[in-house]
């Protein structure tokens, strides 16, 4: 059972890191990259790493695609 | 160079790297096949000998407490380097919160964001508080838990207005919140020093195991881990909004 999910988790891992290197526009891939982050973050969850898990679902799914967001709204601002 | 003879340059390159990796991995040990002599030797020593139900905590906060305050000090350093980067420029100047400008280009927060934000809000924050108050029993953590309430802060910020993030995290406070997480650790590990002997010497009272007062100063030092990231991660924030939203450059390099 376990072993099914750690296949399809790391299917996600996959096309997730695949999804976010084709994605072009910075916006869209801020919200790919959370989604990626997210998914890598289950997978510690299966590996038996809930700590790094957490941390990984905090970083990566939150915290780092919100400063890619921000960067963007500041950077649009200043084109306009 | 051609594209042609770049894309070949590269598909023989990635196929190298490939091969090389999946023979790499195959020879890899299967995996929770571990002989890490002081992982085991943790193993066995952390509950008897600190009372704490989370190993990793644990390790983090008390035998290799001093890594933990040197990370704890890099995302401080990180965050004040943003917070100058981000500062006031002389060619800038501080104007309303465009939501309250005439003729304001912002659409207004729907309603749906904004139930659904402050529904959450309570409930995170409390999350925040349980995963940063927990971090010797159960996975978590000051820095997890911490940036589970710095979400709190986005909350206030999708569902309400700007001018309302302003008001719920006063900036002083919010330096001030940062410097104490950040400086009490440090106070934490010095007063182990005087009474105990060695810096970051758990000095505490253990408790008994799996109860909330257990593992004598992990829960002080998650606590200020806690405050450090939360407050940290709210600058973070406030200092992005103020740069796209309050300040305006008036084109004037001088």
């Amino acid at each position: 059972m376990t072993t099914v999910l750690l296949v399809v988790v790391l299917l996600m891992v996959a096309a997730g890191g695949t999804a976010v290197v084709l994605t072009r526009d910075p916006l869209n891939q801020a919200m790919i990259a959370s989604f990626y982050g997210l998914v890598l973050g289950l997978l510690f969850l299966l590996m038996q790493a809930p700590d790094v898990g957490l941390s990984q679902i905090t970083v990566g799914a939150v915290a780092l695609p919100l400063m890619i967001l921000l960067a963007l709204a500041k950077v649009r601002r200043d084109s306009r | 160079m051609t594209p042609s003879v770049r894309r070949w340059t590269f598909l023989v390159a990635a196929a190298a790297l490939g091969g090389l990796l999946v023979w790499g991995m195959s020879g890899l040990p299967p995996f929770g096949d571990y002989h890490g002599v002081y992982g085991l030797l943790l193993n066995e020593v952390a509950v008897p000998e600190r009372h704490a139900t989370n190993v990793v905590a644990a390790v983090t906060f008390d035998y290799r407490g001093v890594d933990t305050m040197i990370e704890e000090f890099i995302l401080f350093a990180a965050v004040i380097g943003v917070a100058v980067l981000l500062r006031n420029m002389r060619f800038e100047e501080e104007h309303e919160p465009e939501e309250q400008a005439r003729g304001r280009r912002v659409p207004g927060t729907s309603n749906a964001v904004r139930v659904i934000g402050l529904t959450l809000l309570g409930p995170i924050v409390l999350y925040g508080l349980y995963v940063v108050a927990h971090g010797h029993l159960t996975p978590g953590g000051g820095f997890q838990g911490g940036v589970v309430l710095a979400t709190g802060a986005l909350l206030v910020y999708l569902s309400g207005e700007y001018v309302t993030l302003r008001r719920v995290r006063p900036q002083a406070f919010i330096d001030l919140a940062e410097a104490t997480g950040a400086g009490s650790y440090v106070v934490v590990g010095l007063y182990g020093l005087v009474v105990a002997g060695s810096f970051l010497a758990n000095f505490l009272p253990l408790g008994k195991i799996g109860t909330l007062p257990s593992a004598g100063t992990m829960p002080i030092i998650n606590l200020a881990v806690g405050l450090e990231v939360a407050a940290g991660f709210t600058l973070l924030l406030s200092e992005f909004l103020d740069q796209t939203l309050v300040l305006d450059s008036t084109g004037r390099r001088t």
